[in-house]
Order: structure tokens, then C-alpha cells, then sequence
């Protein structure tokens, strides 16, 4: 009978949460430009997923043909040719793919490590608190793009360090970000009651604190993922992004600089991806807010 | 008594504000909202009017619409008339309905904590009113501010500081020395009291009914506490949905109720000789004003509804000079008698 | 209010030494021998043997960032690899420009953000409004150097009316960086304007102020603005981290002889010292502006000020 009885909550549980997801979904459909970014977002992944698939990597990617270097868009390359002659249709294109994996790689890796700190100094305050959001604080006391370009600087420019030093700038926005969603449930009434029944602390913060949190968690995480790629885009332009030939949109609006005066289309299209793409993660990430938390209207 | 002579009776007072067959609507994405209906209003010079009504009955609409400050977007006044001192404010410009906000007609909002600007202090917030109407600039204006705050309790020297710095009650004060502070002939008060601790209630309508008879003051008194009512006002109208379905003097209102609606609203008061008397709270909800009824607005929810209330609007019935009513169980003969019983 | 300053710039203390031990850690971990990054590949391993003593490579890392923070507190950043020059006049140098960059960019980027934040709120879900925030909203999406190259294509190359790059021409300098770093910050600061204002708008106090007849356009300058003007300052505050990083692209892109440029240079040439004296500034500059905007809150809040006691 008590069994039933349980059965019949924990149901109850799932469709309450599957309700507010789809509550959550409509919200988001009648928010016309948020649509428009989900849309475009989805696109991006979609040509972030296949473009490595379709595209032969040594023989359209960064194969050089100097003979067909620096050609004005035309039918063959609808967005021309750079100054080694490769497609910058084909580059930008494939680029998507880099950016949109790093970016996302990066804030699942921030998100994680600032989840854990986020929570453990929200959810236990006091002095775990202190000491961790003081070394938070000395992070954010410098400039993320800064402190990315300092980590990139004296480690190297390779993928993985560009992953390292984009993650560490990240995390204290996301720890704290996470610690304030965390401290606003710490004292509800169903957080004490679950400790009231003896759960175990780690039990309380993934079953209990983090879901109740994770609005404002979600919609940082969008917004992240679109600075990640722009900051990206900007170590690449200095020089200090993923290393050539692998294409990447900052990289190659760095290469363009040299032909502003008489091939300026090559600095056009790697720009308008970068725009697009970071359009496209803001308008999804505020209209999710919105979704999220129709109080914050 | 015919209708002529009504209308000259009418035309022969010397009304502060009138307001005749206003329809306001409020227009949003969701529907139309009937915000007044058909609304009609008299003040008369140094007298205050009560208007009585529950929540969302458009009492606050009604006086903003004399201020001409019902939020447009997304209200709209759809007809109707609105005379201050028997000109029509509805066809003055900007320029001059400034003129008259804050100076001939002046407003007390309902909620102290956040009628006053967080970010300027107070006594420059009642300097502001002083300024706008008054000739003798900003060291008169700022005077007078100090003065004014000492009118209402408020020691002058605290006008250099901000609203955060002061109580509710405190607060309440200032924006009814605000209001007070260009000598309006015509003096609003929203619910006054409502956010204010009992004893403070006490103190504020004191003040204001001593501030009334020394300016020699009109008022209209929005509230749903039938006390204050008692207390302050001359005349009362009871609004319902938008209109007024009952109208008349203290006495007419507290001995001779006659709408049902009036009744409910006494019936839900505690009744101090017999404690042990149940409430009668008047059953349902405010009917929805995108939607309401076709006859009686109040028929819903009225014990006494009969079948020609769900069709037919009820038509106005006269017991006195001074005392209407709308509803369908009183005609000529019968308005006399008092309290229909059930059939 | 001197004592909140005091004791604001004495709990900077403790942060910019976390982040000088932060930085200096990370720079350790550079590859390559800065002996041999001196004395250039071909030296002899003695010579560099003596170098390294000299500078007291082989110290322990805690000695070595304890020296460093000796001659720092001294005013002393240290030696570059590159010019042997030392750093602190190197940076010293290109500070102003920097800071003109900076200042000009956020000025006008106030003062144009202001105005269109306001209207748009006013006029709401009218055209301008669309407009505006369109446009903002492309602010916010576009990289400031990509910004930074459309410029100069169109008004120095196409119409020749700027310098395509360099400082040298005064004000006419100056136009093209500080629009291409001042939009980004000009688009966000219209957004928050605008949302505030429109919360502002519909605030009770607004309507009280309406009431006493004070003309629509004061009720907005001396009522409305003022209160939107509390969440948009903590915005422009919020910024400052990326304000300074966008100067350092925005440096980059315009060859514009500041700090962010020369710490790119000094990336690029491997020179440790400089690059660490750049981010120790960097940090010290942003901490210092950060608090001048705390300072600013305080002026336009009462209530914030009164904490401040």
C-alpha cells in the first residue's frame, strides 16, 4: 500500500518537472527573437557537427593553391579565396566547428569546476565560503580576456591551453553565479526539511539545492559560451589563439588585415560569423531567461 | 420628483469636481478591461465625498482620471465628461492641466513607501510642488517645505533627508504635505491610511480633518474602510464594477441602506455590540472586467437577484434629494419603505 | 566617505598581492630559459650559467616572486629581456594613451547610450525603439576588432578621412579606436537604460511627481533618469573588465602605442617582465576604476552612500 503510495508521488514528481519543462518551451516560443536564435543556434550546430564530416580537412581545409590566391567572391568561392588560396567559405564553415567545440568543452569544464566550488561555499557558508570566493575574487580581480591571455601567453597557443586558460577565467563568474542561486535555496523550507530527515549534505545539494538553482545557472552557461568564442576569436587575433592552419574566425580576420586595402571581402565573412554566432547565444540566452523566470519581466 | 428639476437642483451646487458618464477602458494584449463604467462623481466646495468599493472597483482610477493621469497606455477614456470648477478637463492642453496638478488639485497616493523618489530628499521633493505653482524661487519653495513638514509633525530639519531615513507613517506625512503644500481646492486621498499601523491611522486623519477645515478643503476620500467613512465624510458613493450604484449623504448611506451591495459591505464588518455575531462576507469575487454581466453588474453575487437583473441594467431611483440608488427591487413606490424583504 | 575610501583601497592590499602571486605563478610556467632569451640562442652555457645567477633564476619560486615584490612596492617592474630598458618607464609611457583611449570611448559611449536608452524606453515598441535596440544588439554581438577593420576599411581606406592606424595625428587618431571600443559598451549600457528606464517609468513615485505638475520632460531628467540611472552605473561597472580587454584588442587593431599593444609585443617577444608589469597595471587600474564606480553609485543612491559612513 505505502509502496503504491510512493510509486504514485514519484510519478507525480516527474510530471510536475515534465510539465515545467514544457511550460518553460512554450514560454520560449512566443518569444519571436529567442526562437530566432535557438534556430540559428541550431544551425550553427548542425554545420559545427558535419562540416568536419563533409569537408576533407587536408585537401580543402588548409591545402595552399597559390595560383588561386586572393580571388574576389565568385561562383566557384562564393566568399573568395585568402592569400594562400584556400576557400574562405569552406574555412569559415569549418571554423564553426572549432569555435563551437571549444566553446562548449570549455564551459562544460568551467561549469563543473564552478558548480563544485559554487555549491560547497553557497551551501556551506562560513568559512568554506570565505576562503573560496576570496581566491574567486583574486581571479575576477583581473580581466578575464587578460588573464586568458596570460595563461595562453606562458603556456603556449594549442587547443588544450586555450581550453585551460578560457576555463579558468570562467570559473569564478560561474562559482559565483552558482553560489548566489545556491544561498537563495539554502534556507528554504524543503532544503531544511530533507536535512531535517537526516539526508547527507552531498544528497541535499545535487538532489535538492541544485535543481531549485539551476534557472540562472542555464542561462550563464548560454551567455558564457558566447564570450568563450568571442575571447577566442580575440586570442586568435593577437596571435595567441589555435595554431594555423586549422582555420579560425579571428585568425583569419587577423590574415585579412594585411589586404584591408585591396581584398577587403576576406575580412567581411569570418567577422559575420563570429556576429551571427554571438547574436544567436545571447537572443537564445536572454530569451531563456526570460523563460526561465517570468518574474524577472 | 421629475428630472428637470433634478438637474437644475445639480446645476445649483457648487461642485469642486463633477464627473459624468465616464467610460475608461484599459487595453492591453490580454483583452479589454471596462476600468469605469459609465461613472459619475459631484464634489462639493469644502465638502469631502466618500468613495467606497472593494479592490479593483476603479476607485483609483477615478481619481486619477481627475488629475488626468490614468496610465495611457494602456488606458483610453472612451467617453464621457470630467469638469474641474465646471471647465472640462478633457479639453485643456498639457500646459494647462500642469497647472492644475499639484495646485487646484492635488493627490495623496496610497502607498507611502513608494509614492516618494528614493534619490531626492524630501524636503526637495515638497520644494518641487512649491516651485512649480509659487512665484519666489527655490529659497521660498524650501522654505515653505520646512514649514509644511512642520505642519504635519515633522521637524523642518529633517526635510535634508532621504525617504529611505523615514518611517511609513513619516513617509505618509510627507506626501500629505505634498499634496497640501499649494493649498489645493481639491484634495484626493487614495486609501491614506490603508499602509499605516492602526494608532498612526488615528493620527494621520486626524491631522487631515483638521488641515481640511482650516483651508476650507474639498476632498475626495477613496477608501473601503467604512470607519473612515463615518469619520471624515459628508456624502459617500458606492462603486461597484466601475459605477456607482448607491449615492447619498452619511445618514442616507449608514440608516437607510438600501442596495444590497451596501448591505454586504456593513454585514462584513465586525459588529462591536454583538460579538458573537457571525461576518457576513459578501460571497463570490468582483466579476471580470473584460467581461461583465449584461444586466446588473452585482447580480451575481446578489442574494436578493431576480430574473430581470441578469438582462436588464437597473434604472436610477430616487428616496430623497440626496439618496440613489440602482437596483432592481426598488421602483417609485416602494423606495420609502426600506429593505425589500426575500420574495 | 574618505574613511570607506581608506578602507576600500586597504582591502586592495590583500587582492592585488593574491593576484601579483597568481600572475607570477602562471608566467613561471613559461617554457624556455629567460638567460637564454637575453643573450640570444648562440650564447655560451656559461655565459647563461652566469646570467642565471646573477638574476637568481635558480632560486626557490617564493624567493624569487618575494624579490619581485620587493622592487614592486619600490615602483620597480622589473627589467625587460627585450630593450633592458626598465619596465615601469616603458609602461609609464604608454599609459596616457591608454587612458585617453579608455576615456574617451566610455564618454562617448555615456553619452550616447544615455540618450538612446531613454527614448527608446519612452517611446516604446516604436520604431526608434526597434531600431536602437537593434542596433545594440549588434553592439553587443560583434567583436571589437572586427568593429575595428569594417572602420578603417570604410573611413580610412575607402574614404581616406582617418588614419588607418598609429596615434600621431591627434584627435583624428583617436576617432575611429574609440568608436570601435565604445560601441560594445555604448550598446549595452542603451539596453540597461532602456529596461530601467521602462521599470523606472512605472514606478509610484513617477506618478506622484506627475501629480504636482511638473512637465513630462522633467519628470523624466530629474525623476526617472536619476533612479535608472542606479542599475546602469552598475553595468558600466560590470564592463571595466571588458573595457580593458577590448583596448587591448582594440590597441592591436589600430597599432595604437598603448599598454595593451605593447603587452601583445612583449608576448610575442617572449618577455616575461613586461607582460607580468602590463597585467600587474592592468589589475591595479581595474581595482582603482571599479572603486571610483562604487564611489559614483554612492553619489547617485543615497542609500548606498549612507553605508558608506
Amino acid at each position: 500500500m505505502s509502496n503504491t503510495a510512493a510509486v504514485h508521488e514519484n510519478e507525480q514528481i516527474s510530471i510536475k518537472k515534465k510539465s515545467q519543462i514544457v511550460d518553460v518551451w512554450k514560454r520560449l516560443c512566443r518569444n519571436k527573437t529567442a526562437v530566432l536564435g535557438l534556430i540559428i543556434v541550431a544551425i550553427l550546430v548542425l554545420i559545427a557537427i558535419f562540416a568536419p564530416i563533409v569537408l576533407d580537412y587536408e585537401n580543402q581545409v588548409i591545402k595552399t593553391d597559390y595560383g588561386n590566391a586572393l580571388k574576389a567572391p565568385c561562383a566557384a568561392h562564393p566568399f573568395g579565396t585568402d592569400e594562400m588560396g584556400r576557400d574562405i567559405l569552406v574555412r569559415v564553415l569549418y571554423a564553426t566547428s572549432t569555435s563551437l567545440s571549444i566553446g562548449v568543452v570549455t564551459v562544460i569544464v568551467s561549469l563543473t569546476v564552478g558548480l563544485i566550488l559554487g555549491s560547497a561555499a553557497g551551501y556551506f557558508g562560513g568559512k568554506v565560503d570565505m576562503i573560496i570566493m576570496r581566491i574567486m575574487d583574486i581571479f575576477l580581480a583581473i580581466p578575464g580576456i587578460l588573464l586568458a591571455i596570460c595563461i595562453v601567453a606562458s603556456l603556449g597557443n594549442s587547443i588544450i591551453n586555450l581550453v585551460i586558460a578560457q576555463a579558468v577565467s570562467a570559473v569564478p563568474t560561474f562559482a559565483r553565479v552558482v553560489r548566489g542561486a545556491v544561498m537563495t535555496v539554502r534556507d528554504a523550507e524543503y532544503v531544511e526539511a530533507a536535512r531535517a530527515i537526516g539526508a547527507k549534505d552531498s544528497t541535499i545539494i545535487f538532489h535538492d539545492v541544485l535543481p531549485n538553482s539551476l534557472a540562472p545557472i542555464i542561462v550563464q552557461t548560454t551567455l558564457q559560451v558566447a564570450s568563450v568564442i568571442l575571447s577566442i576569436a580575440g586570442l586568435s587575433f593577437i596571435g595567441l589563439g589555435i595554431p594555423a592552419p586549422r582555420p579560425e574566425w579571428g585568425a583569419m580576420l587577423s590574415a585579412s588585415r594585411a589586404y584591408i586595402r585591396d581584398y577587403s571581402y576576406m575580412c567581411l565573412f569570418p567577422g559575420a560569423a563570429i556576429m551571427i554566432t554571438i547574436l544567436s547565444l545571447n537572443l537564445l540566452g536572454d530569451g531563456l531567461r526570460d523563460a526561465l523566470d517570468p518574474r524577472l519581466r | 420628483m421629475s428630472e428637470e428639476v433634478k438637474k437644475e437642483n445639480t446645476n445649483a451646487k457648487d461642485l469642486t469636481a463633477e464627473i459624468k458618464d465616464l467610460v475608461v477602458e484599459f487595453r492591453t494584449d490580454y483583452g479589454v478591461v471596462q476600468a469605469l463604467n459609465s461613472m459619475e462623481l459631484e464634489i462639493e466646495r469644502g465638502k469631502t465625498l466618500g468613495l467606497v468599493g472593494e479592490t479593483g472597483a476603479g476607485k483609483t482610477t477615478t481619481g486619477l482620471s481627475l488629475l488626468r493621469l490614468i496610465p495611457d497606455p494602456p488606458g483610453v477614456i472612451v467617453k464621457g465628461s470630467i469638469k474641474l470648477d465646471g471647465k472640462d478637463i478633457l479639453s485643456m492642453s498639457d500646459k494647462e492641466m500642469q497647472d492644475i496638478r499639484g495646485k487646484a488639485v492635488a493627490m495623496i497616493f496610497q502607498d507611502p513607501m513608494t509614492s516618494l523618489d528614493p534619490v531626492m530628499t524630501v524636503e526637495n521633493q515638497i520644494a518641487e510642488v512649491i516651485k512649480l505653482h509659487e512665484e519666489g524661487g527655490m529659497e521660498h519653495a524650501l522654505t515653505r517645505a520646512r514649514e509644511m513638514l512642520e505642519l504635519v509633525g515633522i521637524p523642518g530639519s529633517r526635510g535634508s533627508e532621504y525617504p529611505h531615513q523615514f518611517s511609513g507613517g513619516m513617509k505618509q506625512r510627507v506626501v500629505i504635505a505634498m499634496a497640501l503644500a499649494c493649498n489645493p481646492e481639491l484634495l484626493i486621498a487614495d486609501e491614506p491610511t490603508t499602509a499605516l499601523d492602526v494608532t498612526i491611522q488615528a493620527q494621520v486623519l486626524e491631522m487631515m480633518k483638521g488641515l481640511r477645515e482650516k483651508y476650507n478643503t474639498s476632498m475626495l476620500m477613496i477608501t473601503h474602510d467604512l470607519g473612515i467613512v463615518a469619520e471624515i465624510c459628508d456624502k459617500v458613493s458606492v462603486i461597484y464594477a466601475g459605477h456607482v450604484i448607491e449615492h447619498g449623504t452619511l445618514v442616507d448611506i449608514f440608516k437607510n441602506t438600501r442596495h444590497p451591495y451596501t448591505e454586504g459591505l456593513f454585514n462584513s464588518l465586525p459588529n462591536l455590540e454583538n460579538r458573537t455575531a457571525e461576518l457576513k462576507p459578501i460571497k463570490g469575487l468582483m466579476p471580470d472586467p473584460s467581461n461583465l454581466p449584461k444586466g446588473c453588474a452585482f447580480c451575481p453575487r446578489c442574494d436578493y437577484a431576480m430574473e430581470i437583473c441578469k438582462t436588464e441594467k437597473p434604472k436610477r431611483v430616487y428616496r430623497n434629494d440626496t439618496h440613489y440608488v440602482e437596483c432592481h427591487l426598488y421602483n417609485e413606490d416602494n423606495i420609502q419603505e426600506g429593505k425589500v424583504s426575500i420574495r | 566617505m574618505i574613511k570607506f575610501i581608506v578602507k576600500r583601497l586597504l582591502a586592495l592590499i590583500p587582492v592585488l598581492i593574491g593576484v601579483s602571486l597568481l600572475v607570477f605563478f602562471i608566467l613561471d610556467l613559461a617554457p624556455g630559459d629567460p638567460a637564454k632569451t637575453i643573450l640570444g640562442e648562440q650564447a655560451r652555457p656559461e655565459d647563461i650559467a652566469a646570467l642565471r645567477e646573477e638574476m637568481g633564476l635558480d632560486d626557490p619560486f617564493l624567493v624569487r616572486y618575494g624579490r619581485y615584490m620587493f622592487d614592486l612596492v619600490q615602483g620597480d617592474l622589473g627589467t625587460s629581456y627585450k630593450t633592458k630598458d626598465p619596465v615601469g618607464e616603458e609602461v609609464w609611457a604608454r599609459l596616457p594613451n591608454t587612458f585617453k583611449l579608455a576615456l574617451t570611448s566610455t564618454v562617448v559611449a555615456i553619452l550616447l547610450a544615455l540618450p538612446l536608452g531613454v527614448i527608446a524606453a519612452i517611446k516604446q515598441n516604436t520604431l526608434f525603439d526597434g531600431i536602437s535596440m537593434f542596433i545594440s544588439l549588434l553592439g553587443i554581438s560583434m567583436p571589437v576588432f572586427w568593429m575595428g577593420l569594417l572602420l578603417i576599411m570604410f573611413f580610412s581606406v575607402k574614404m581616406g578621412w582617418f588614419p588607418v592606424a598609429g596615434a600621431d595625428q591627434g584627435i583624428k587618431s583617436l576617432v575611429l579606436p574609440s568608436i570601435a571600443l565604445g560601441f560594445m559598451h555604448m550598446a549595452s549600457i542603451a539596453r540597461t537604460t532602456r529596461s530601467s528606464m521602462l521599470e523606472t517609468i512605472r514606478q509610484d513615485y513617477i506618478r506622484t511627481v506627475r501629480a504636482k505638475g511638473l512637465p513630462e520632460r522633467e519628470v523624466i531628467t530629474d525623476h526617472a533618469l536619476r533612479n535608472a540611472l542606479i542599475p546602469t552605473t552598475t553595468v558600466i561597472g560590470l564592463q571595466i573588465g571588458s573595457m580593458l580587454g577590448g583596448s587591448v584588442l582594440t590597441e592591436s587593431v589600430f597599432a595604437w602605442p598603448g599598454i595593451g599593444r605593447y603587452m601583445v609585443q612583449s608576448i610575442q617577444g617572449r618577455d616575461i617582465p613586461s607582460v607580468m608589469g602590463c597585467i600587474i597595471i592592468f589589475a591595479l587600474s581595474f581595482a582603482l576604476i571599479n572603486l571610483l564606480v562604487d564611489l559614483i553609485y554612492g553619489f547617485i543612491d543615497p542609500r548606498i552612500k549612507a553605508q558608506y559612513k
